[in-house]
Formats: structure tokens, C-alpha cells, sequence
């Protein structure tokens, strides 16, 4: 979020000064770079998955979601995001928490261990499951002992998933918290506010629109994820399938528009999280503000 | 309610921030922790609200030893130099905040809070600030929020941390004055932390002086000015012309020149002096009747004193604060020769300042 709000601060401060203002052409030539690599690489493949979506018309479309494989598959994304967004935004608040106002040992490496997912490829997400529960795997003998299946298997799904999505809402928070610090927190209780209701009532509100930011993204890429998802998955039809497998299924198949009409479903849900993304950067931008604007008469 | 704090010691690390601190502070009193940044005033205020903990002493409540109790159950007002208002709440939700989070039994009806936040936003002078949201108020307003709000749920002790330390010189002094009437009005047992002695010797009844980490000096603003304990304090209060010696049968030796000592001359041998500017005499011509003998460097004579800077013999240089009219009527001017006799030295001996 850093980044993007950055963007923003600076795209409203420019000033136009004659020393930094370039000359016609090369305003010209940067703006039709960007607009034209904008156009062949985001919104001519977005436009091509509508429209190889649509290609054989509304019936091929619908018929390509209404059928039982691909409700399926919908199911399956919908749940796991259902359980890996809340824990990670329940895992978020305590990291963000924890490393903007306590000193502990570990903090450090906790600090560098949260952005591990965002490092690593995803299909080594995934790997790092099957090494670890896989049938010969370090727990797998334990787990078949008991009869637990987790690759290839529904917990898998969702572990690698929380895996992969686990810095977004931590990510968010921490710098939000460490800015802010703990004076009002501290003014609550001193007058006389249960932790709880520190929590509630002065934590809560001050972080509420980096924290829905957080979950938009976590979620975004909670139900888009493909790499670590393929490798536990095990692709069984109707039972281990999330839309993204789904979609890879369906075009290995050649059946093009049913591949296309799911994808289409992910990128909807892209341009809504995009929509709900700027909408909430417009609130986060706002306190971020009143926090750097300084005090004084 | 009054306050006792027993052999505070607080430790950060290697960092020594406060050592075997005894204060005592009578119901109703206003005092200040004056001392520089650093010295642990801010720690020991945080101490005795229960922000913080010391690792050795008590802090004794109105008789009773509060020291394991919980910063909630202390009954103190808080005020932080910085504010620290709820900005996501309006004025007079910020006020009310700590009669709203009270237990069910305990808190008031709802009218019953409106009415109380009304009444505070009067005695701050702000009820028509009451819808606002903080970040529309400035600084000074937004200060007597945040008292306004430490008085909703009528503390027993005031604590505030440099409540004046981000407003411009202005404010500040107007503030120093507003809450000293306040004080005056509500008579709750105050303490506050200050880094500036002008503020202290305001607005206080009686002045703390800490540094690094131990108590310097307690008294009133006039007996600390007047009779410092300490080497330190003669220096923090007040600016101070500084003099090393030897004391010698009743004179202060200065190289080859010898000031006259009162009574209190203080003990023989190696020591320090303290001059302020306000108390020399200035005698035009040198060496007219055994004054030390200087050279008028720089004079500014604005408002009714005029501030001159001398040089000595040895090239260090000396502060005099005069009336103007007197510096007038002598007819001196840059560059002319002088004679400064004091009439009160403060002598320390060397060791002491070391210390």
C-alpha cells in the first residue's frame, strides 16, 4: 500500500516547475509508451478473455458455469478464501500488533520472515506442503497412520493458500501502527479503558480502512493463486479443483470457452477488487494524512 | 491526594534513568519536574501514572502504596505533550470516553455525560468546539481537550508531560497562565514536566529540579532561583556568568584579581562562581575600587534593560543585564573600559560541579 499511496501523494503535489518540465516530445513519447504497453499487455489480454468468453455466444457461456464441475471448482475457491482470509487477518492484526508496540526477541526476524511468501516461488509454497505432508513426506507416515489426508486433499489447498496469502493484511498494518504509535492507547487507559475496549475503540477505528485494504488483497489472491495450490491440489475433478486449476483443466482440454467464461469470473473478480481497492485508498489516504500533517497552531 | 514517591530507581538498559528519586507532594499542589531532556522527568511521571514501572520504590497514593497498581486503577488525569486525542471521534466524544468505558454499575446516564462533557467544555473554554474532530482544532485548543478529557472522570492527581512543549512561544504562555487559574479554580494535586524554567517558575508552587536521573533541588520557584543547592541548578535556572577560582580568606581570586565575598563565602580552596547578569555593577575606568576589569564587546539595549556582553583580561566573555536608563546615564559605549563589581556570588566548591 506504501507504494500505491506514494504514487498518489506525489501525483497531487507535482508542480510543474520549469526546471523539471521536459520538452514536448519527450512528454509525448513517454505518454504513448505507457498507454500503448498499457493497452498490448493489461487491456488487450483482459479484453481477450471476455471475448473468447462470449465467442460462442451467452448459452456456451452460461453453460460452461452452470455445469457441476465448474460449481464445484467455485465452491472450493469460495471456502478456502472462506477460512485462509480470516486467519490470516486474525494473524495479521497480532503480527502488526505485537512488532509496533511491544520489543521481544525475534522481532527482527520476524520482521524479515513475514514477506517469505511474497520471496518464494509459489510452486515451492507448495512443495514446501508436500515435503512436509505428502506420503513421504516428514508427517506422512503419521498421517496415514491416522487417516488424515491433507495433499491432495481439501486442508492442503487451504494451508498452501494461507501460506501464500499470509503477509497481506500483516504487511498493511505494520507500518500504519508503527506511525501511529501507542499514545492514544495508552490516553485509553489511562482513562480507565479495558484492554478490549483499547482495542475497540482506539485501535480498531484508526486502523480499519488499512485493514480492509489488506483483506481485499489477501482475498484477491486467496482465490487467484495457482502455483502452490497446483502442487497440492493432486487436480481431482469436482474435489480438488479451485477455479484457477479449473481453468487450466478446461484449456489442456482444448474446450476454450469454458476455459475463457471461468476465467472471465476471475477477472471480474480482479476489476472488483480493483474498484474496492481505490474506493478504500481513498479512506487510508485520509488519516495517513492527519498522522504526518504537523501539530501546532 | 497527595503523593509520595519512595526511592524511585529505573533502569533502560545500561541507561540509568532514574536513581533513588524521594519526592514528596502535598494534596493540591502544583508542581514541576524541571530539568533537560534526557534527565528521566518524563519517566518518573510516567512512574507515578502507572505507564511505566520501576524496577525499585514505591509510589505512595494518598497513603496508600500504589505501586503494583494498574495505571487504570490509579485514578490519575493524563495529559501527553503531544495530545494523543481519539481522531476518529468528535470533541465531545473524547471527552466523554472515560465515563463511557466505565463498568455498566458505574457509569453515568447518558444525559447525565453530555451534561458533564458541556460543563468541562466550558471550564476549557471550548463548548462550541464540541462536534468538531480534532484534527480541526490547533494546537492549543487541542491541549485543553486533552485536560478536559483527563478531568471527565475527576482524577485524584494531575499528571501532564511537557503539556506546553508543541505550541509556539505564544500559546505556551498564555496556556501557562490559563492553567494556572485552572488549577487554582479545581485544586487537584498537579504534576508537570518541563524542560523550560521560565514555565516552571511560573506557573508552579513548587519546582523539582532532576537531573541525570536524581532529584538536584525541591522548593519554591523564588528558593531555587535565589538559593540554588547545587552548582547544576545555578546553572539551568536562569542564565548565570561562570567563574573559576580560589577561595582565600574571604575574597574570590580570579587570576591576579580578588572579588569581595559575603558571609557565606563558602569554604577554602579550588572553586567555581555564580554570577547572574541582573546582579553586577558597572563602574566605567578599570581597576576603581577592586572590580574585575573588562571590555564592553556588544551592547543591545532594547526594552527596558540593556543586555552587554564583555570580554575579561583572559578574552572570556561576561553578561550583564542592566536598566536602561542606568547603562544610559553612564555614558558608555562598545569598545570602553569597565569595571564589574557583583553584588551576589553564588561559590561552589570545584568538586562539586564535577560531581
Amino acid at each position: 500500500m506504501s507504494t500505491s499511496i506514494a504514487l498518489h501523494a506525489g501525483s497531487l503535489e507535482r508542480d510543474e516547475s520549469a526546471s523539471t518540465r521536459e520538452p514536448a516530445w519527450v512528454k509525448g513519447v513517454l505518454i504513448s509508451v505507457a498507454l500503448s504497453f498499457f493497452a498490448v499487455f493489461l487491456l488487450l489480454p483482459l479484453g481477450t478473455v471476455f471475448a473468447e468468453a462470449l465467442r460462442k455466444g451467452w448459452g456456451a457461456y452460461l453453460a460452461a458455469l452452470v455445469n457441476r464441475d465448474a460449481w464445484d471448482a467455485i465452491k472450493l475457491t469460495l471456502i478456502t478464501a472462506a477460512i485462509a482470509v480470516p486467519l490470516n487477518l486474525v494473524f495479521g492484526v497480532a503480527a502488526a500488533w505485537s512488532i509496533a508496540k511491544f520489543e521481544f526477541p525475534g522481532k527482527r526476524l520476524l520482521i524479515t520472515f513475514i514477506d517469505l511468501p511474497f520471496s518464494v516461488s509459489p510452486v515451492i509454497s507448495g512443495l514446501i506442503f508436500v515435503l512436509l505432508f505428502g506420503a513421504q513426506g516428514w508427517f506422512g507416515p503419521w498421517l496415514q497412520e491416522h487417516d488424515i489426508q491433507i495433499i491432495f486433499a481439501v486442508p492442503g489447498i487451504v494451508l498452501a493458500t494461507i501460506f501464500v496469502t499470509f503477509p497481506f493484511v500483516a504487511r498493511e498494518l505494520i507500518p500504519l501502527m508503527e506511525a501511529q504509535g501507542s499514545e492514544e492507547e495508552e490516553a485509553a487507559v489511562v482513562l480507565g479503558a479495558s484492554g478490549w475496549q483499547v482495542f475497540w475503540y482506539t485501535t480498531l477505528p484508526n486502523i480499519k480502512w488499512g485493514l480492509l485494504y489488506g483483506v481485499i488483497l489477501c482475498n484477491a489472491r486467496a482465490m487467484g493463486e495457482f502455483g502452490a495450490v497446483s502442487v497440492v491440489s493432486g487436480h481431482i475433478r469436482g474435489q480438488t479443483n479451485t477455479m484457477p486449476l479449473y481453468v487450466e483443466i478446461l484449456y489442456n482440454e482444448y474446450n476454450y470457452a469454458a476455459a475463457f467464461a471461468v476465467a472471465s469470473l476471475l477477472a471480474l473478480l480482479a476489476i472488483v477488487t480493483l474498484a474496492l481497492k481505490t474506493l478504500v485508498e481513498r479512506q487510508t489516504r485520509r488519516p495517513l494524512q492527519e498522522i504526518t500533517e504537523p501539530s501546532g497552531e | 491526594m497527595s503523593i509520595a514517591i519512595r526511592h524511585i530507581s529505573k533502569q533502560f538498559g545500561a541507561f540509568q534513568a532514574l536513581d533513588d528519586v524521594s519526592i514528596d507532594i502535598p494534596s493540591g499542589e502544583l508542581v514541576a519536574l524541571l530539568g533537560p531532556s534526557g534527565c528521566g522527568k518524563t519517566t518518573l511521571l510516567r512512574i507515578i501514572a502507572g505507564l511505566d514501572f520501576a524496577d525499585r520504590g514505591q509510589i505512595v497514593l494518598d497513603g496508600d502504596d500504589a505501586s503494583a497498581r494498574h495505571v487504570r486503577e490509579r485514578r490519575v488525569g493524563f495529559v501527553f505533550q503531544h495530545y494523543a486525542l481519539f481522531r476518529h471521534m468528535t470533541i465531545a466524544d473524547n471527552v466523554a470516553f472515560g465515563l463511557r468505558v466505565k463498568p455498566r454499575r458505574e457509569r453515568p446516564a447518558e444525559a447525565d455525560i453530555k451534561r458533564r462533557v458541556k460543563r468541562l467544555l466550558e471550564l476549557v473554554q471550548l463548548d462550541w468546539l464540541a462536534d468538531r474532530y480534532p484534527s480541526q482544532l490547533s494546537g492549543g485548543q487541542r491541549q485543553r481537550i486533552a485536560l478536559a478529557r483527563a478531568l471527565a472522570v475527576e482524577p485524584k492527581v494531575l499528571l501532564l508531560d511537557e503539556p506546553f512543549g508543541a505550541l509556539d512561544a505564544k500559546v505556551r504562555k498564555e496556556l501557562r497562565r490559563w492553567l494556572r487559574q485552572l488549577h487554582d479554580e479545581i485544586h487537584v494535586t498537579s504534576v508537570f514536566v518541563t524542560h523550560d524554567q521560565e514555565e516552571a517558575l511560573e506557573v508552579s508552587d513548587r519546582v523539582v529540579v532532576i537531573n541525570r536521573g536524581k532529584v538536584e533541588q525541591i522548593g519554591t520557584p523564588e528558593s531555587v532561583y535565589d538559593h540554588p543547592a547545587t552548582p547544576f541548578v545555578a546553572n539551568f535556572l536562569g542564565s548565570v556568568n561562570l567563574f573559576h577560582g580560589r577561595v582565600e580568606d574571604g575574597h574570590l581570586h580570579l587570576g591576579e584579581h580578588a572579588l569581595v565575598l559575603g558571609a557565606d563565602g563558602g569554604s577554602e580552596g579550588k572553586a567555581v562562581a555564580f554570577v547572574r547578569p541582573h546582579e553586577f555593577d558597572i563602574v566605567p575606568g578599570w581597576g576603581a575600587g577592586g572590580g574585575l576589569p573588562a571590555t564592553i564587546v556588544r551592547v543591545v539595549s532594547v526594552g527596558p534593560s540593556a543586555q552587554i556582553e564583555l570580554s575579561r583580561l583572559d578574552g572570556e566573555l561576561i553578561e550583564v543585564t542592566i536598566a536602561r536608563d542606568t547603562f544610559h546615564s553612564l555614558g558608555l559605549s562598545e569598545g570602553d573600559q569597565v569595571s564589574l563589581r557583583p553584588r551576589h556570588i553564588r561559590v561552589f566548591q570545584a568538586e562539586a560541579l564535577a560531581a
